[in-house]
């Protein structure tokens, strides 16, 4: 074996740059050629999920309807009543609000902040043409409400554009009249115990997924490939199938009046009057969604269990140890990859399932994503629809992160 | 052999997947405490099948298998005691060095204090000391091995089973390896029975060969005798360079020689390996290196032939000449670079010889 060394400086340099060209001209191919699929990304993806992300705390409706109080008020301090300019700032932007009719959305904005704001709004904007200067002592005769500095701290909140607001309604938290972050009220509580449940079914969907499915992969992995291949079919047979045609089966098999439930009473397991509850509740949920997501758990872990040689197996038992002990000691950690990634797949599906706790949750099946969904088709409230959203991002990401950490398997390469 | 000698012993054992092919065709074999024995042969010749069956990952499909006279045809692998290195050493990669050793103390329950002396004990035994808290990934293949060897042997069994260990490992570093073995095998008395298909590896290692062919042993006997005296043309044919010749048995002699005549009609002496009739068709073994280049100069030629040079192959140590003679019979020549031969030269005349002794008629 020869190696030419370049010794003299001019070489070196040359023979630096034209290695740098050529790689360059490779580097912009590689570009080239995944720019489409970037800039779809990049449009399509990274930039409505990051103008969701910022009406999270990116809220200017307020401001934009009120210019004149917003100004005025800035210059208070927050305590006692507002100068007269604030008053004045008020009235004018309520004649100019009912003249565009849009009296509406500030009044149920100002309303999240302090009940009854509702009322107040629109009756000041309906007489607001009647007010006169000075502004002060006519709108506390029009409503003696608005001599309530809270109203007014309301109003001084909402004048800002960016607002925590939504985050702290995302885990059932609000700023209360006095300023101060506080909980709801106990029965408006709802997304802290939502959220809960969704990593709960998520918890126990994926934990079926990987009882069913360690065996089926092992059994998949060491099969000749002959058998094993008509057997993976039927693991793919449910990608074949519409989602949705596979979780209205379920409804069709677990409903009370469905072949589950008839069989039971059948074969005097239950009597017509005591059929399960087997759909539209929680059970229904982990049923659909593990039979679902199933084949995403088999996959990675068939993948990581044909790699392991038998050899291992046949070593450990030959070095005493009976076949309990060889599986659980010598086999299964060497599947750790596979299941790691398994696991992570199925449960990060199933804490963003959104379709199958839609139909069959009932009550107590449904999800976070319901909510989010709710949020931006019904209740029109997006910047808590992405709050929400955030949230759930960055557990996924932080559930993730110490996953890597503990089980030092980088699955997917960003950690 | 009597019962306290023979550690294992094969009672004519047969063992098919299909119920057709014998795998393994009626097998009977004893292996003696303490002894190195190889099963030398081809692949699908039942060596690796024997071996299994023997390790308790095959069952036989007929006869018995005794091991210190206790039938164990049934029994779990884990319970034989039996040590085992596969061919690519199956270290477990998610365990270090150390754990790798103390896994089969572990299972059979050995106190803590116990264990980490004997690993200590088995990493000096293979020279690897420092490795202990290495992964198997960060070795290099012999020193894999190594621990290998030393995980097999770690609870002390009495025998251990070797199924092609240095079968992955580049030439220099398998014979490093074969000296190691063998000399753990001396140092430390246990029964190794080693599986392999490299005749040279079996050659250098066993105290005695199996040659396997075809599910059945062909020849079993020291390495001498087997290189020496081969009993069928395959093992003549399989260990070692031979020059291999079909012939015809012309007379016998009293002095177990008989006196054939080969394809083509030279006639040659050599030895009777079995009672060979008249008539009957042998097949003439000649190693390479036993034939004289100067046949004339010392005694004992008792056949001589000329033919023409067609190739010489020069491979530092020794040469190897291919001759043809008038009767278009083939032979190689190997002839060690101990002095010049000048003489020699492609297409030139060459008269060659040998002693009776080195040339054995097997029959076929």
């Amino acid at each position: 074996m020869t190696v030419t060394v370049v010794t003299s400086p001019d070489d070196s340099r040359s023979i630096k740059r034209e290695l740098t060209r050529s790689l360059r001209r490779r580097k912009l191919q590689a570009l080239v050629l995944v720019a489409p699929l970037l800039l779809f990304i990049l449009f399509m993806f990274i930039y409505p999920i990051g103008g969701m992300l910022l009406r999270s705390v990116y809220s200017p409706d307020f401001a934009r309807a009120m210019p004149a109080t917003v100004a005025a008020i800035a210059e208070w301090p927050g305590s006692g009543t507002p100068p007269e300019a604030a008053w004045a700032g008020v009235a004018s932007d309520m004649v100019a609000l009912q003249q565009r009719n849009e009296a509406g959305p500030v009044a149920a904005a100002l309303n999240v902040e302090m009940s009854g704001a509702r009322s107040l709004v629109l009756k000041t904007a309906r007489n607001a043409g009647k007010l006169t200067a000075p502004y002060r002592e006519a709108m506390v005769t029009l409503d003696p409400m608005w001599n309530d500095a809270r109203i007014w701290q309301a109003i001084k909140r909402l004048s800002s554009p960016v607002t925590p607001r939504f985050y702290l309604a995302a885990v059932d938290m609000k700023v209360d009249e006095a300023g101060s972050i506080v909980s709801q009220p106990e029965d408006r509580q709802i997304y802290r115990s939502l959220f809960l449940r969704t990593l709960l079914i998520s918890g126990v969907v994926t934990l079926c997924c990987l009882i069913l499915g360690y065996p089926v992969a092992h059994l998949l992995a060491n099969l000749p490939l002959r058998i094993s291949n008509i057997l993976m079919i039927f693991v793919l047979l449910p990608f074949w199938t519409s989602l949705l045609v596979r979780t209205t089966a379920w409804i069709v098999l677990l409903q009370k009046q469905g072949v589950v439930n008839s069989l039971l009473v059948w074969s005097h397991v239950l009597t017509d009057e005591t059929r399960a509850e087997l759909i539209f509740n929680r059970t229904g949920t982990i049923l659909a969604m593990t039979h679902i997501l199933l084949p995403f758990m088999i996959l990675p872990l068939y993948s990581v269990m044909k790699t392991v040689s038998p050899v291992y197996v046949k070593a450990a038992r030959s070095l005493g140890a009976n076949q309990f002990v060889a599986f659980t000691k010598v086999y299964v950690p060497q599947t750790f990859a596979g299941v790691a990634a398994g696991c992570l797949l199925v449960f990060i599906l199933a804490v963003g399932y959104y379709i199958t706790p839609a139909l069959v949750g009932g009550e107590s099946g449904t999800l976070i994503s319901n909510m989010i969904a709710y949020h931006i088709q019904k209740s029109l409230n997006w910047g808590l629809a992405a709050a929400l959203g955030a949230i759930l991002l960055t557990a996924i990401l932080a559930l993730y992160w110490t996953f890597n950490r503990l089980t030092k398997i980088d699955i997917i390469g960003l950690g | 052999m009597e019962q306290g000698r023979s550690i294992v012993h094969f009672v004519n054992v047969g063992k098919t997947y299909d119920g057709e092919r014998l795998i393994v065709d009626d097998l009977s074999l004893e292996i003696a405490r303490g002894e190195f024995l190889t099963l030398l042969g081809p692949s699908g010749s039942g060596k690796t099948t024997t071996l299994m069956m023997l390790a308790g990952f095959e069952t036989p499909t007929r006869g018995q298998i005794l091991l210190n006279g206790q039938e164990i045809n049934r029994l779990a692998p884990h319970r034989r005691g039996i040590g085992m290195v596969f061919q690519n050493y199956a270290l477990f990669p998610h365990m270090t060095v150390a754990e790798n050793l103390a896994f089969p103390l572990n299972v059979r329950a050995l106190g803590k204090a116990e264990v980490e002396a004997r690993v200590i004990r088995a990493l000096d035994l293979v020279k690897l000391g420092g490795f202990a808290a290495r992964r198997p990934a960060q070795l290099s293949g012999g020193q894999q091995q190594r621990i290998a060897v030393a995980r097999a042997l770690i609870f002390e069994p009495e025998l251990v089973l070797m199924d092609e260990p240095l079968g992955a490992l580049d030439k220099q570093l398998r014979e490093g390896m074969q000296y190691e073995i063998r000399e753990l095998h001396q140092r430390l008395g246990v029964t190794i029975v080693y599986v392999t298909h490299d005749q040279a590896e079996a050659l250098t290692m066993s105290d005695r060969i199996a040659v396997f062919d075809q599910g059945k042993i062909q020849q079993l006997a020291s390495p001498t005798e087997l290189y020496e005296k081969p009993r069928t043309s395959f093992v003549a044919n399989f260990v070692g360079d031979n020059n291999l010749m079909a012939a015809e048995v012309d007379t016998l002699r009293s002095d177990h020689l008989c006196s054939v005549v080969l394809e083509g009609g030279d006639k040659v002496i050599a030895v009777a390996t079995d009672d060979l009739m008249p008539g009957q068709k042998v097949m003439l073994s000649l190693r390479p290196e036993r034939l004289r280049l100067d046949p004339d100069a010392g005694a004992g030629t008792s056949s001589r032939l000329k033919g023409v040079i067609e190739e010489i192959v020069y491979l530092g140590d020794h040469m190897r000449i291919f001759v043809r003679t008038a009767n278009q019979v083939r032979f190689l020549i190997k002839a060690a670079n101990k002095e010049p031969h000048h003489g020699l030269t492609k297409g030139g005349m060459l008269t060659f010889g040998w002693s009776a002794q080195d040339c054995r008629a097997l029959p076929v």
